[in-house]
């Protein structure tokens, strides 16, 4: 299950989705709005994706981690558009029949999944001030620009 | 040929539009419309170097030769999660 989505993600429902009797476990990992970078208070985030390609390179990444790894179930869900505070903006679930390959391939998805989907977050900050985060560069209007994760 | 690039997130902000038109000498690689980009959108031209290139959305090298009609797509480094 693949899903770039503007409503909420229900991490319950993603929980559902990889649940099985053949897992004897089951990861979940949540990515939230946090509130603070170093010193600057953010608002709140918008999220923007190329559609087409973040939803091809999801489907790689999943079908390479079940490559890697004895998933019985991977679920994955991108938040776009715009999140308040302590909303989830990603969620990645997998289960597998042993805890360490599902901590594993979890870790792996979502690291890889930040490194390769072409999906981006512009900082809204408290002052009103925006940035598009880019790893790697200054942002356009300051210099404070950081992964929120 | 005339190449289409879509822009996203800093870079659209910079160039000022989310879709780009260059008129390219044929033939053309990813490397050339690097060069011409940043010729044309001088706002954009700093950000240039840290695109990568997308052709029909997969990740492409300067050495990539650009096919008539390609949906190419300029991505500045990503930020999901």
């Amino acid at each position: 299950m693949i899903e770039l989505t503007t409503n909420p993600i229900d991490p319950q429902a993603l929980l559902a989705r990889v649940s099985s009797p053949a897992a004897g476990a089951v990861l979940l990992f949540l990515g939230t709005v946090r509130e603070m970078t170093g010193d600057r208070q953010t608002t709140r985030l918008e999220y923007e994706a190329y559609e087409p390609m973040a939803g091809k390179k999801l489907a790689e990444l999943v079908a390479e981690a079940r490559s890697r790894w004895p998933l019985v179930g991977c679920a994955v869900m991108h938040r776009l558009g715009s999140l308040e505070l302590g909303e989830v903006s990603v969620a990645v679930a997998v289960s597998c029949p042993h805890r360490a390959e599902a901590f594993e391939a979890g870790r792996w998805l979502i690291d890889t999944i930040k490194q390769v989907v072409p999906i981006w977050k512009k900082e809204v900050w408290s002052d009103g001030q925006t940035d598009w985060v880019h790893p790697g560069l200054d942002a356009p209007r300051s210099t404070s620009g950081r992964e929120p994760h | 040929m005339i190449v289409r690039c879509r822009l996203f997130a800093a870079a659209r902000d910079l160039a000022g539009h989310s879709e780009v038109e260059l008129a390219m000498a044929e033939p053309a690689t990813i490397g050339d419309l690097r060069k011409q980009l940043a010729a044309a959108f001088p706002a954009l031209a700093p950000l240039v170097p840290h695109l990568m290139f997308a052709i029909a959305s997969d990740y492409v090298t300067d050495r990539t030769p650009i096919p008539p009609e390609a949906e190419i797509a300029g991505i500045p480094p990503v930020s999901g999660g």
